[in-house]
């Protein structure tokens, strides 16, 4: 029989029953659209989450103080600090696959300035901590390599700072006193945003390294060593060169373990995207799931179907269809209720994807590879489970069905 | 004339359990190309047995049957459905056309499953056949749209259109009242005058007489197969009828 003589037939029955039709296709429907909305919400996740990785920096590579070592027992990263001034000032003088090279000296202090106080963490870096982290100046300017051999009393701040103690005035050009010690304000940053642990970004001074070491620390060891990899392909040899740099720097014989721990922007990333991945993956197979169910349901209404249908099935193998015939007929049937399921789904899916956005402020990425893969994996629920039915009727007797009451 | 039907020594067991019930008791026939045939029997005397494995809807447990030539013991259900399909045409006696489906449609559809020939235009035979059977202004109507002897028009307008070699009518005129079924037998004669083979499965004298031939059947078995001497007119009985109600008014 013609193809479009068999989808004539198919859509005259699925017509015959409307409401019948609809609520077969509702598990489908549920279970496509399921899947695009669980999808888009875990793509929108992992793409937020990839978006605040990349604020970190850009290429980034970080240097970490190693584990201290007692007796064989490791006692953890960080757990013996020993990376100091001098470990920067070597890198920054040989690395050649790096393009800049910044410490960072966290403390926290207390903020005086503008209408009140605040407290906040103040970053003692260097010039070249701006590129590093990619980030910008909204005003002023940022200080320079003489202002961290001075070791100058003067910062940039963030936005939350600028936003909470000089609301309505520019802070560029104002003192703030950090820790009782006066600072002047030269610039401020442009908004950055929360960070993949949802701390704030903006809420942060930057200060020369030099200056927070002598003026407000007074620790002679640093937290971490940012660098920048040329690019993000040569981050590999910038981590192999920084790596060699380090033991030289620390005098480690070869056989002796590293000191330090060196990670890079990806490692960081990848340990993100894992937790997305496995949240959308388990969202997609739960309503994966809810369409293997409708599936069950397209299964179901095609066997009353048949049953139903068992005087048109002898008539029809009367006329000469043959039992191949029935078997199409049927096929193309619950194929044409799954796929409809599937489109209905997905245009329902595409319309929740966009409440879930508007309403409820959560970023969702709607992918066109998981409608088409939704709506092809629906079109197979079809014919899988319309495939039982269908030969149960092709397989009938043709004086039973035409006898059949 | 050649032989379209041919049957020898058919026999056709039915099994319920343990018990084997021997329905034809070997049947031979002979139809040949252009005969008007009635098989006329009571119920249980093996004619309906006789009529699903002439349409080949059955096959038979012994002995050989031929259509036009062809041995259909030997067939698959495939080869059945196109046996099926291109030499048998069925009347029933419910009508069975498709409920929700225009005459057209019902009458084009035994050419949409034909694997042999490919009809360019489906839907120009079905009108033309609509037409032989005088319902050319009723293409587009559905079923629950027509009197019972339109449907058994639009019945007889599909089994004409992929010409076949025998039209097997069974009780073609049981759900309709006199009139309707002289009107129906009347397009069988007028069929058979143009040379199509006819066989009429009936219970009723009355119908048998329309045909040429008449063959009875008891208990599975032939009883009689003689020619019809004063073979009824369909069209004469019907003006009569008509000269009837004029009268009874």
């Amino acid at each position: 029989m013609r193809l479009k003589n068999l989808f004539k037939a198919a859509i005259i029955s699925i017509a015959k029953n409307k409401m019948r039709s609809l609520l077969t296709m509702l598990g489908i429907i549920i279970g496509v659209g399921a899947v695009i909305v669980m999808v888009a919400i875990g793509q929108g996740a992992k793409s937020q989450v990839e978006s605040q990785i990349n604020s970190l920096g850009t290429n980034l590579v970080i240097i970490y103080p190693g584990a201290a070592r007692t007796g064989g027992v490791s006692m953890g990263a960080g757990s013996f600090t020993r990376l100091t001034l001098d470990d920067v000032d070597f890198v920054k003088k040989n690395a050649v696959t790096v393009t800049g090279v910044s410490p960072v000296i966290r403390t926290g202090a207390q903020l005086i300035g503008g209408i009140g106080n605040w407290s906040s963490a103040v970053y003692g870096v260097s010039p070249d901590y701006l590129q590093i982290r990619a980030w910008d100046l909204s005003s002023g300017d940022f200080f320079t390599d003489t202002d961290v051999r001075t070791r100058n009393k003067i910062c940039v701040i963030g936005q939350t700072i600028a936003k909470n103690l000089f609301p309505d005035q520019d802070p560029v050009g104002q003192q703030m006193r950090i820790r009782n010690v006066p600072f002047k304000i030269i610039g401020v940053l442009t908004e950055k945003g929360q960070n993949a642990n949802g701390q704030d970004q903006d809420d942060i001074v930057l200060a020369p390294y030099t200056t927070v070491q002598y003026r407000l620390s007074g620790f002679r060891f640093i937290g971490q060593i940012l660098c920048s990899a040329l690019s993000a392909k040569t981050i590999p040899q910038t981590e192999e060169e920084l790596a060699s740099l380090m033991r030289q720097s620390h005098k480690i014989q070869p056989g002796e373990d590293d000191d330090f721990t060196i990670r890079n922007q990806t490692d960081i990333a990848e340990a993100a995207q894992s937790t997305t991945d496995v949240l959308t993956t388990l969202l997609a197979s739960i309503a994966g799931i809810s369409l293997i169910v409708g599936g069950i349901g397209i299964m179901n209404i095609m066997l009353v179907s048949v049953t139903e249908r068992t005087r048109e099935i002898g008539i029809r193998m009367a006329i000469g269809a043959r039992g191949s015939d029935i078997l199409t007929q049927f096929l193309v049937e619950a194929t044409l209720l799954s796929l409809g399921g599937g489109i209905i789904g997905i245009l329902i899916g595409i319309g929740t994807t966009k409440i879930v956005n508007d309403v409820y402020g959560w970023s969702t990425s709607l992918s066109v590879f998981t409608m088409l893969v939704s709506f092809g994996f629906s079109g197979l629920v079809g014919i899988f489970f319309g495939f039982y039915p269908a030969r149960k009727a092709a397989s009938l007797n043709p004086i039973d069905a035409l006898h059949f009451e | 004339m050649g032989t379209i039907i041919q049957t020898k020594n058919l026999i056709k067991d039915y099994h319920t359990g343990d018990i084997t019930v021997r329905a034809l008791k070997g049947i031979n026939l002979d139809i040949s190309k252009g005969e008007f045939v009635a098989i006329m029997g009571a119920s249980g005397s093996g004619k309906s047995t006789l009529m699903n494995i002439l349409g080949c809807l059955d096959v038979p447990s012994g002995g050989d049957y031929f259509i036009d030539l062809v041995h259909v013991n030997n067939l698959n259900k495939k080869e059945l459905a196109d046996i099926r399909n291109q030499k048998i045409g069925f009347v029933f006696q419910g009508f069975n056309l498709l409920s929700r489906t225009t005459a057209l449609e019902n009458v084009e559809m035994p050419l949409l499953y034909n694997r042999s020939v490919h009809y360019p235009d489906p839907a120009k035979l079905a009108i033309e056949a609509l037409a032989k059977v005088g319902l050319g202004d009723r293409v587009h109507h559905h079923p629950n749209q027509l009197s019972g002897g339109q449907q058994q028009r639009v019945a007889i307008a599909r089994s004409l259109i992929n010409n076949p070699s025998v039209i097997l009518a069974d009780e073609p005129t049981g759900n309709l009242d006199t009139k309707t079924s002289i009107e129906v037998l009347s397009i069988f004669q007028e069929l058979n005058d143009q040379g199509i083979t006819v066989l009429l499965i009936t219970h009723e004298h009355d119908i048998a007489y329309y045909a040429k031939r008449i063959i009875e059947m008891r208990d599975g078995l032939i009883l009689k197969d003689y020619l019809v001497d004063k073979r009824k007119n369909a069209v004469g009985d019907l003006d009569n009828f008509k000269v009837e109600e004029i009268k009874s008014l």
